[in-house]
């Protein structure tokens, strides 16, 4: 008998498997310098601009309390869009996701573990976030964070789901360039830092039907307001149901 | 030999279509067009063939990576193509890219694949096994193929499989790393382990394989012992007693009349001769009497028993595809 070798004892549970995974591209995410930049760097270099410049004035709340949830909206694009659809992209190209999925823990665990790894990071982020714009006299209503957070859940899964979608279906130089491309252009844009009455008017009719300008309106409100805009769930919700499908029916796996 | 046991991995006429190809007016292109073959427990089953014959494919399919067009596979009793991580648990894979992730370091990625098993082999064992601990520091993306490969076979075996899947094992090893790789298989395959791998290198099928498969044009052609292969596969004009005399010595030499009229004598590149066919004593003492009367002193002399790679050449073909 080998030294090495013994029988057979199956496989570990199903949430140690996704515990695990998910842990480790946590640690890989957060050990990765660009996407360090583009998950909290950029955020608060946002967050900071829009608080020292009159961009935002008179849109009922101190410019802090504008900008902040804007800039949260923005955090789960970086990481659950465009740093995971990335990750996932070469991930693909260099063949991990078939050898992941060759075990236990499977394509479906796999994912599950990246959806955990975006919602740790995610965590993060809000922490970071929150404690800078407090310092800048952020005073957000205590009532708001229940709503605040299950709606940042919600536009992760949107963009998880559009991430995987465009890093499952084209060359990961592409995914490269298409999530940070629209990371730029839905960040300036869509809705998501600048509410859509500040931008063009050719614009403002179809940012709230946008993945990005439904989460910044909707995290707005809830804190601005102590509100939850439905139509604004409603988009969301179908971004994460049709993106989700089209990712299901063609993700490339090689 | 084969083993009465179960065996690990039963495929029967499995067809698999690829496409559609723009390349081919958008039709699909079959890829494998019904091969079948058994791997036993305590075995190295080997595939043998040119580079496009099926052979990854045809594992592909065997691991549930691709779906296959027709056929059927029970890999452990199981249709790969189903397979839940119950029976995901007891494969071992190692895919010819590796599969890797770029940016990780060799043991926390053991430990990751580890955490994935309810009772994993000893990671450091393992580590110490493959030498993985004199690049432990290293990357990924900075390892050597060699290193790359090994780290490989460590994340298909930290499981502790039943059936292993090796896809062209020795690639990029050097002769020690593949001595090292050799020995643990045949370790494992004595354990009791079903090991499948692909090879296009004949030498690791003579050296590895108890039961070899011939694949070519996406289907088994040949299957045996390599012992059975070299002794019962011949055509016509390649005999059992066949043998190949190479030697190096001044180009242009008209060797008519010198050996045997049987034999054929080809110089592939000036002065790089080869004489094959039924060599006999007495040829072997007109050659070097024949050289003796000249002065002729070869550079190289090399005489060659008939080898699996002849076999392989006489049923695939000796075109360059």
């Amino acid at each position: 008998m080998s030294k090495l070798l013994s029988p057979n004892a199956g496989p570990a549970s199903l949430p140690r498997r996704i515990m695990q995974q998910g842990r480790y591209e946590t640690i890989t995410m957060l050990r990765n310098g660009e996407q360090l930049i583009l998950a909290v760097v950029l955020p608060l270099m946002a967050l900071v601009g829009l608080a020292v410049t009159p961009l935002l004035d008179g849109l009922g709340g101190s410019r802090v309390d504008v900008a902040t949830p804007g800039v949260l909206a923005l955090c789960a694009m970086s990481t659950a869009f465009t740093g995971q659809g990335i990750a996932t992209g070469f991930d693909r190209r260099y063949g991990v996701l078939r050898f992941l999925s060759t075990t236990p823990l499977g394509r479906g665990g796999l994912i599950a573990g990246k959806i955990l790894a975006v919602l740790v990071v995610l965590f993060l982020q809000v922490l970071v976030v929150a404690a800078v714009a407090g310092l800048l006299g952020w005073q957000p209503r205590p009532e708001a964070w229940l709503p605040g957070l299950g709606l940042l859940v919600l536009g992760a899964a949107a963009f998880t789901a559009l991430g995987l979608l465009v890093a499952g279906t084209v060359r990961p130089e592409a995914t490269l360039a298409i999530t940070n491309l629209l990371w730029i252009l839905l960040g300036a844009l869509g809705g998501i830092v600048v509410p859509a009455d500040r931008l063009p008017s050719l614009l403002q009719g179809i940012v709230h039907f946008l993945p990005s300008g439904a989460l910044g309106q909707s995290l707005r409100d809830a804190f601005l307001l102590g509100s939850v805009p439905l139509p604004a769930v409603l988009v969301l919700l179908l971004w994460t149901v049709l993106a989700g499908a089209a990712a299901i029916r063609w993700f490339k796996w090689n | 030999m084969r083993s009465p046991d179960s065996p690990v991995l039963t495929i029967d006429g499995l067809i698999k279509d690829v496409g559609p190809l723009a390349s081919l007016d958008g039709k699909m292109l079959r890829v494998v067009s019904g091969l079948s073959l058994v791997a036993e427990r305590g075995q190295v089953t080997a595939l043998l063939g040119a580079n496009g014959a099926g052979k990854t494919t045809t594992l592909e399919c065997a691991q549930g990576l691709q779906k296959r067009t027709g056929g059927s596979v029970s890999l452990l009793g199981g249709d790969p193509d189903t397979a839940g991580a119950d029976l995901r648990s007891r494969v071992g894979v190692m895919l010819q890219d590796g599969g890797l992730p770029p940016s990780a370091r060799p043991i926390p990625l053991l430990r990751h694949v580890a955490g994935m098993y309810q009772k994993p082999m000893n990671v450091d064992a393992l580590v110490e096994r493959l030498g993985i601990n004199q690049f432990s520091r290293t990357n990924v993306r900075r390892l050597s193929g060699g290193q790359k490969q090994r780290l490989a076979l460590a994340a298909a075996l930290v499981g502790n499989p039943e059936i292993l899947f090796l896809d062209e094992p020795s690639a990029g090893l050097d002769p020690q790393s593949r001595q090292m790789v050799f020995d643990l298989i045949a370790e494992l395959r004595d354990a009791g382990m079903g090991i499948v791998l692909t090879t296009h290198l004949m030498d690791d099928a003579e050296r590895l394989a108890d039961y070899v498969y011939i694949i070519d044009g996406g289907h088994n052609v040949v299957e045996g012992t390599v012992a059975e292969l070299l002794r019962h596969h011949h055509t016509a004009d390649s005999a059992i007693t066949d043998r190949t005399l190479y030697f190096d010595a001044p180009g242009g030499l008209s060797l008519n009349g010198v050996v045997g009229a049987g034999l054929q004598v080809t110089e592939s590149r000036p002065g790089s001769y080869a004489i094959t066919g039924a060599i006999t004593p007495k040829d072997l003492a007109s050659l070097t009497a024949w050289w003796a009367e000249r002065d002729i002193m070869p550079a190289s002399l090399r005489l060659e028993a008939r080898r699996l790679e002849d076999v392989f050449l006489d049923i695939s073909g000796r075109d360059l595809r």
